[in-house]
């Protein structure tokens, strides 16, 4: 292993891989263990601990949440404004994606018209979608910034307090995983716990939201919704120890691969950016300078499932 | 005797309907209906054919429903000379009907649920018999999953100023409530008989479990005279508004935006609903609007409906006259077979032309609980979509 430690993506662990990639990696000693995204059932986590060798400390970073929010009122009041804040301009933002997006797929439906100029509308509209993504995470950063400048995190003693005692659970770990579930609880848990700096100087295998965390992007997906497609959207930015990549768990599961345009879309929309399907047995290690190795299964801009590398990327 | 009869082109046999292979038994006496009675659930669903039964001693019988477009008092046809009765209804797939039986005898006439089958349908005006056509089931979030956590319902006697009564509502609180987090609201009108009839703390503890509906809170309010404060009732509006809203939102962690908010109600709970709208635009994004008592009239004041409907009719006429967006989005439901299908299916380009999203959707039902019930994931889902898309498990 040379320069900066490896990163390991997965796909569900419904059926676990995860003992087999800690063997393949020949990680031994501490894990530390972040399943913020089980939420209540954090801490349920024997039978994860079990595929690590037993030897595993649970950073617990979704109830230091709650006692933070319990604990400290201002803290939780500017903490529920923000998230109010956040879900209205998500809402917001999903509309005017949501009319792009249709706007979009009408297009490549328009069979009548001239395929130049189609293909130039459809570039126009990509455009758009592209700009809308980009206005709304530099809105969500904004409010991150205003919102972290008003807490000031690192000067609330029971922040501090948690943050102190993540760092010293961390500090005896020879390698850490992040587990999948709520992305949203994730990400908040993690960012709040500043744990970024703490998994980068360590080995990390992630899966599905765990995934999605550490990525610098975070999209939010889901084509069989009850209600019919949704449109895919960008939530957050996330930690950025995996760069270049938009991670999609369950692909197969969630989205209508078969659906050319649509899958072309997601491609094009996030480009340069690859997008990584993560479906059950997925495997995807990482170079050493963290980008994805050249072969990886991922979306590509034709709306194909395939190597990348290849002379459509 | 053979039981099936050769029909269709491509030489299949289809098999003859069991009161056909009944009628052709012989000898067609008690035993017989005896065996055939043992053998079948009432009524008798096959494809689209609903055979309707009653067995004992009468003059006449009849199958009572409230089916638009069909002779609502439907003869019975005696079995022989048995005990027997029965009458066939064609039933489209999916169909829901509620039903009585009426038995004549001499001059005696009684009406009740049908004797034969178990299924039932309650509501505040009594019980009903239930035929589920071929198709329909019942969804399975409307039972309690043990897997689910149940929320909790709270009673909150409210000091109406409005109303110049005590408001006796319950609260519902989804099970992993914290005071930290911020919720949507959602304020049901005639909430007793949707938690009785709807079996909506069911459907609640199940939906949020199953993560297709956020976690919510919800109102249940009761009406002290319906026919008085659902039509369209200013004390009522600011009841909601006024009284109910600053109550919750000072003792619970309401998220404070109009898109958070929804106003639901069925039947004259769907016409308080959206007056409650009219009179304050802007503080409810969504409505869920279940067979709405939406009657109106195009020209005159004919509206059949007697004196109750008149401050409906004068409220919708005016609706209709200005159309008004009084909310972001509504969800409209009604069932196909009953009277209200007609004022439902005309409002629809009108709350979409006077701005508003609608989703609107048809059931094979009728006016009756249990479709406003079966209907509630569709609504609940779409107004208060749950957190599916941030799960990556």
């Amino acid at each position: 292993m040379s320069g900066t430690p490896p990163v390991t993506l997965l796909g569900p662990q419904r059926r676990p891989t995860l003992p087999g990639v800690v063997e393949s990696l020949s990680l031994t000693g501490l894990f530390a263990i972040v399943t913020a995204g089980w939420q209540e059932r954090e801490k349920d986590d024997a039978e994860l601990s079990s595929y690590l060798g037993g030897e595993s400390v649970n950073l617990a970073l979704w109830h230091r949440l709650q006692d933070v929010l319990d604990r400290d009122p201002e803290f939780a009041e500017a903490f529920r404004a923000r998230r109010a804040m956040l879900d209205e301009m998500q809402d917001l933002y999903l509309m005017g994606v949501g009319h792009a997006m249709d706007a979009l797929l009408s297009l490549y439906e328009r069979r009548s018209a001239t395929a130049s100029l189609v293909s130039r509308a459809i570039t126009d509209a990509e455009e758009v979608l592209r700009d809308l993504d980009d206005r709304h995470r530099r809105r969500i950063a904004s409010v991150h910034g205003a919102f972290y400048d008003r807490v000031v995190p690192h000067e609330r003693p029971l922040v501090r307090q948690h943050r102190d005692e993540v760092t010293v659970a961390l500090s005896g770990a020879s390698a850490a995983v992040v587990a999948g579930g709520h992305v949203a609880a994730l990400l908040d848990a993690m960012h709040l716990f500043n744990v970024a700096p703490l998994l980068g100087s360590r080995p990390v295998i992630a899966w599905s939201a765990g995934a999605m965390a550490l990525t610098e992007r975070v999209v939010l997906f889901n084509d069989r919704a009850p209600h019919g497609p949704a449109v895919p959207e960008v939530y957050d930015a996330g930690l950025g120890l995996v760069p270049g990549v938009v991670a999609l768990p369950s692909a197969r599961k969630r989205l209508l691969v078969a659906n050319g345009p649509r899958m072309a879309t997601l491609a094009r929309r996030f480009a340069p950016s690859a997008c990584v399907p993560l479906d059950p047995g997925a495997v995807v290690s990482l170079s050493s300078d963290r980008s994805l190795p050249a072969g990886t299964l991922v979306v590509r801009e034709d709306g194909v499932v395939g190597p990348s590398g290849g002379s459509d990327d | 005797m053979t039981d099936t009869t050769p029909v269709g082109w491509a030489g299949t046999k289809r098999r003859r309907p069991a009161i056909e292979r009944l009628l052709a038994r012989k000898p067609l006496d008690e035993s017989a209906v005896d065996r055939f009675l043992a053998r079948h659930q009432v009524p008798v669903v096959e494809g689209a054919r609903c055979t309707f039964l009653y067995r004992g001693a009468a003059d006449e019988v009849f199958v009572i429903h409230r089916i638009v477009g069909l002779p609502q008092r439907v003869p019975m046809q005696r079995v022989g000379e048995t005990s027997l009765w029965f009458a066939v209804l064609e039933l489209p797939a999916g169909s829901r009907v509620e039903y009585q039986l009426e038995v004549r005898r001499g001059s005696d006439v009684v009406s009740g649920n049908d004797p034969l089958n178990p299924r039932v349908a309650h509501s505040p005006v009594g019980s009903s018999s239930v035929c589920a056509a071929s198709g329909y089931v019942v969804p399975p979030w409307v039972t309690p999953d043990p897997e689910a956590r149940p929320g909790s319902l709270e009673e909150l006697v409210l000091p109406s100023r409005a109303l110049r009564r005590d408001a006796r509502c319950q609260v519902y609180l989804p099970a992993r409530f914290r005071r930290t987090h911020s919720y949507p609201l959602l304020v049901v009108h005639d909430g007793s008989d949707y938690l009785q009839y709807a079996a909506m703390k069911t459907v609640l503890d199940n939906l949020i479990h199953r993560l297709d509906m956020a976690e919510t809170v919800v109102v249940f309010t009761d009406p002290g005279s319906r026919e008085v404060e659902y039509p369209n009732n200013a004390a009522h509006a600011r009841f909601v508004v006024s009284d109910l809203l600053p109550a919750l939102a000072s003792s619970l962690p309401l998220l404070d935006r109009p898109s958070a908010r929804c106003l639901t109600g069925a039947s004259f709970g769907g016409v308080a609903s959206l007056s409650v709208a009219y009179r304050n635009p802007g503080v409810f994004g969504s409505l869920l609007l279940q067979s709405g008592s939406f009657v109106f009239t195009d020209i005159g004041f004919d509206h059949g409906g007697g004196q109750v409907f008149d401050p409906v009719v004068k409220f919708m006429n005016r609706f209709r006259a200005r159309p008004r967006r009084v909310a972001d989005r509504i969800y409209q439901s009604c069932g196909v077979y009953e009277p209200l299908i007609v004022p439902n299916r005309s409002m629809v380009p009108v709350f979409e032309g006077a701005g508003m999203e609608v989703r609107y959707v048809e059931a094979r039902d009728g006016h009756s609980w249990e479709n406003w019930r079966d209907r509630l994931r569709d609504g609940l889902s779409w107004i208060f979509p749950g957190p599916q898309k941030y799960y990556y498990e």
